[in-house]
């Protein structure tokens, strides 16, 4: 019923709307084109300055409303964030400048020079000095941008420091799988077609290398403040991508094709609760490329801890190779028993 | 190149007059059905009005999918009964599904960017301008022409048709990136929808290319006597580097498509390797999803300068008649709209900082798109010079060029953060680009397609529109704008995902709530607002006040030498010869001098 009433409300605005407009039109052959013309032409230059103030408020009514809720307003919890957000302050200045500067000449220049009668236009079709200078001025201050840009991009997406802490995160619809690599800080070779996730193989993990038997699964991601992570990245699915918005880091994770990533997290989580003032505060893993009805729900938990945190948590973990194997273990008989079984059917 | 030669097949409605001995032969011609008139039509002009009000109604179906779509993100704990009365299980309970969310954001995305502002705004301008702008009697060739509008339209029902299916549209974005757009398993709109979507876009890409060809052909070959290149107005120039771009990449997404098809449908591995869908281990190995990721950007970069130039063009058009002044700097307009049709190949890359790209390749796509700001940057202080000391008429048409101008600022600035690998890695995928690519390819885009139909109506119906409403439009439309993307940049800076259902169950996203709600309240104001203008459209076709003079704008270019209502063939009698360039506005004390008129002998050289 509501809907029903907000559509006619809807209609009879649009009737009352095209009336007055209609109506407006016969008006104006009453008194003239020429002089509902320029009274048109006298409205609509005066509301392009009204728009210009308005706007000009509104834009710092949101900056009053939403800056705090940006990440502007918060350091970075990793060092290349830190590059980061220097370089948004670079370019937010520079484009900041440049667009109050034509924004404002514009809706001006719009009021300024609105049609009269006594006014005649200008001819100016040319002049290479000004051409010059707005290519030139331009190309300059994008030289240094993609210059400053360059210089961080390439050092964010450099080799990662050789003691870095190598974890491997798998996403898949619609949650995200950790791997750490254990003492020997070395992953443990994977082959897809031995994915089973029922029988405690969820990653695909080749249990004949040995490297994997060491190796630790997770459901949280756990980091050591300002020791480096070299992120390893899969998916099994479909495109995914491991965004973690409060360290300014963000990669894609594409099946067949593993990726990498690597940044020190600088604040840990406990000390970013103060900084926030937020007691609820967590880091959180975004997933950032669409990947299907649930992506919304893609979320993950990043925890950075001082060492002797870390070393307690990760001592909690049992390697998945002993788990996977005890199982099988505890389980022969009845797989015998089945096998007995399968045969006689033969 | 002849100013005479007729349309093929069409002599009769030119030349007034009639052998008697061909009598029964013209007459056999001259009695248009309605079929050959309405439908299947060989007058570029009425093929404009087709592409157009096909766009038309895709872009009220775009934008209402939008409007559902934001009710979903506004009003997230609330139910509506009235959406599962109309879209049943879609919308059960009243509440939005999430296949049904990810079909609309799919679809509207798709609708928006080929059918409404590449077909739309392309197919109806290039269409209407060509012939009328260079002096010629129809395209190049007619006949392909009209294909070009069927293809369109078989296109627009496949894709339409799609809408209904059991499994819903293809709901993987309008990007539809594999593997999910390949793997059924892996999300409904996969399913047949995607099929669908990708026959509908192959179709879609040949009526493009059947378009584009004729208009590089039409504007190469048939100008008027006179009509040197650089004397075509700067609408011509927009038009015709969009056809190149659109013939040189399109088949690219073609062959994209088409590669996708294969992988869906004959077990082909081009985009797919080791993949454990729900548990199912697929055969696939050795194919790269990545691969797909460059031949769609190959067309996607290029495409949203297929979107943009058009508007660009005919911005450039009604900005200068309507400030009474010659375009400040043409040659450096032109050289700028090359300069963007050359990088606009080279970038693109950027869509894919964060795919794993080798950053050493990256940084040659930071340097080449950061390199497009510089013709940007011209274009814009270009505009603004136009305006400087001109005498301003605020047409309709002229309220949405600057306020095009004033969106291609602000969306193209922000293109300046997103073009930089550095904060890309930060922004990539966030609301900041919903707000980017939304204000600088869509709404103005939309803005240059609005300045366009307001400016060229009297052409094409020989009426106006009505100017009250053309003024709410505007404002309304404008204000809009801005209140529903420019708050999206800070929630973009929060680094919100796009293209998330729901945010309540994020802490770090689930504070822009209230604002959410704000940006759903607007848009669909600003969506009834364009219901207005569609109103406003279809009643002056038949309603609005009477066009009395050729040249109601006092313009200087050739569509406005033609009657107020050109029939097949454009000129009664011989095709005008051009004797100077298109802007000669204001020019020794004269308001306008049009391009027929042969330059005197003490007039000043600009």
């Amino acid at each position: 019923m509501t809907g029903f009433f907000i559509l006619a409300i809807l209609a009879l605005a649009f009737l009352v709307t095209f009336q007055i407009a209609k109506s407006s039109e016969y008006v104006s052959v009453l008194k003239g084109e020429e002089k509902t013309f320029q009274q048109n032409n006298r409205i609509n230059a005066f509301l392009f300055i009204v728009f210009l103030v308005l706007g000009l408020i509104g834009a710092w009514w949101c900056n009053h409303l939403f800056y705090e809720k940006t990440l502007l307003s918060k350091p970075s919890a990793s060092d290349h964030g830190v590059h980061i957000d220097t370089m948004l302050w670079w370019t937010l200045a520079f484009t900041g400048f440049v667009f109050f500067l034509t924004q404002i000449l514009l809706f001006f220049f719009a009021f300024k020079y609105q049609y009269s009668a006594k006014r005649k236009a200008y001819y100016f079709a040319h002049s290479n000095k000004l051409e010059l200078i707005w290519t030139v001025v331009p190309a300059i201050f994008l030289v240094v941008l993609v210059g400053m840009g360059l210089f961080y991009w390439l050092k964010i997406t450099g080799d990662a420091p050789k003691d870095a802490q190598i974890v491997e995160i798998t996403g898949k619809q619609f949650n995200w799988m950790l791997r750490y690599p254990g003492k020997d800080n070395v992953l443990g070779r994977k082959n897809y077609r031995l994915t089973d996730a029922a029988g405690g193989n969820p990653l695909g993990v080749d249990w004949e290398d040995a490297a994997s038997h060491d190796d630790l699964e997770a459901t949280e991601l756990h980091l050591v403040v300002n020791k480096p992570v070299h992120l390893v990245i899969n998916a099994q699915d479909v495109i995914h991508d491991v965004g973690l918005p409060h360290f300014r880091m963000k990669m894609d994770a594409v099946p067949g094709i593993p990726t990498t990533m690597w940044f020190t997290p600088t604040i840990t989580t406990a000390k970013m609760k103060e900084i926030t003032g937020d007691p609820e505060f967590v880091y959180e893993i975004a997933c950032d490329q669409m990947c299907g009805a649930g992506h919304y729900t893609m979320r993950g938990v990043v925890i950075v801890e001082t060492q002797e945190e870390y070393d307690k948590w990760l001592a909690t973990l049992k390697p998945q190779y002993s788990k996977v194997m005890e199982e099988k273990n505890a389980a022969p008989a009845k797989a015998a028993a089945d096998t007995v079984k399968v045969s006689q059917l033969k | 190149m002849s100013s005479e030669s007729p349309v093929h097949g069409h002599e009769e409605v030119i030349s007034s007059h009639v052998h008697a001995g061909h009598e029964v032969h013209h007459h056999h011609h001259h009695e248009e059905s309605f079929v050959s008139k309405y439908v299947f039509s060989q007058d570029h002009k009425m093929i404009a009005k087709q592409f157009l009000i096909t766009g038309m109604i895709w872009a009220v179906i775009g934008g209402l999918f939008s409007v559902l779509f934001r009710l979903q993100l506004g009003y997230p704990e609330m139910t509506f009964p009235i959406l599962e009365d109309i879209f049943g299980k879609w919308a059960a309970g009243g509440r939005i599904s999430n296949d049904f969310y990810y079909s609309l954001v799919t679809m509207h995305g798709t609708i928006l960017v080929f059918f409404v502002l590449t077909a739309g705004l392309s197919g109806t301008f290039a269409n209407l301008l060509i012939p009328l702008q260079i002096g010629a009697r129809d395209m190049a060739s007619p006949m392909l022409n009209m294909l070009s509008y069927w293809f369109f339209f078989l296109a627009s029902i496949i894709m339409f048709s799609s809408l209904f299916l059991q499994s819903g549209p293809a709901s993987g974005g309008w990007t539809i990136y594999p593997p999910l757009s390949a793997l059924g398993q892996a999300t409904e709109g996969s399913k047949l929808g995607m099929d669908f979507w990708l026959v509908s876009m192959a179709m879609f890409i040949v009526s493009s290319l059947l378009g584009g060809l004729n208009y590089i052909s039409t504007i190469l070959n048939m100008r008027t006597k006179g009509m040197s290149m650089t004397r075509m107005p700067l609408t011509i120039w927009a038009i015709f580097f969009t056809a190149v771009l659109g013939v040189l990449s399109f088949p690219v997404l073609l062959s994209g498509a088409i590669l996708l098809l294969f992988d869906r449908n004959l077990g082909t591995s081009f985009y797919l390797s080791e993949i454990v869908v729900k548990g199912e281990i697929l055969p696939n190995e050795g194919g790269s999803p990545i691969l797909f990721q460059h031949l769609f950007w190959f067309l996607g970069h290029p495409e949203v300068y297929i979107i943009l130039l058009p508007a660009m063009g005919m911005v450039s058009e009604v900005l200068s008649v309507n400030s009474r002044k010659p375009i400040f700097g043409y040659l450096a307009m032109v050289g700028s709209l090359f300069a963007i049709c050359i990088l606009a190949f080279l970038v693109w890359a950027h869509h894919m900082f964060v795919t794993g790209l080798n950053p050493f390749l990256g940084a040659f796509f930071v340097l080449l798109t950061l390199l497009i700001a510089v013709p940007s940057a011209i274009k814009v202080f270009n505009w603004l010079t136009t305006l400087w000391r001109g005498n301003l008429r605020l047409t309709p048409g002229m309220l949405f060029s600057i306020g095009f101008v004033s969106l291609f600022i602000s969306g193209g600035l922000t293109g300046i953060f997103l073009g930089n690998s550095t904060l890309d890695i930060h922004l990539h995928d966030t609301y900041f680009v919903v707000a980017h690519f939304h204000i600088v390819m869509g709404v103005a885009s939309m803005f240059g397609m609005f300045a366009g139909v307001y400016h060229w109506f009297p052409k094409m119906y020989g009426r106006f529109m009505n100017n009250t409403l053309a003024y709410i439009h505007f404002w309304v439309t404008l204000a809009g704008a801005y209140l529903i993307f420019w708050p999206m940049h800070y929630s973009g800076l929060a680094g919100m995902p796009r293209r998330y259902t729901d945010y309540s169950n994020w802490h770090s996203f689930n504070m822009f709530q209230d604002m959410s709600r704000f940006i759903s309240s607007v848009a669909m104001v600003v969506f009834a607002v364009q219901l207005l203008f569609i109103f406003n459209f279809f009643y002056s076709i038949f309603k609005g006040r009477r066009v009395t003079s050729t040249n109601p704008w006092g313009a200087n270019t050739l569509e406005w030498t033609t009657p107020v209502n050109p029939g097949h063939g454009n000129w009664p009698g011989e095709i005008p010869e051009v004797h100077r360039w298109a802007y000669d506005y204001g020019k020794d004390g004269r308001d306008f001098i049009s391009q027929t008129e042969p330059v005197g002998a003490d007039e000043s050289k600009h």
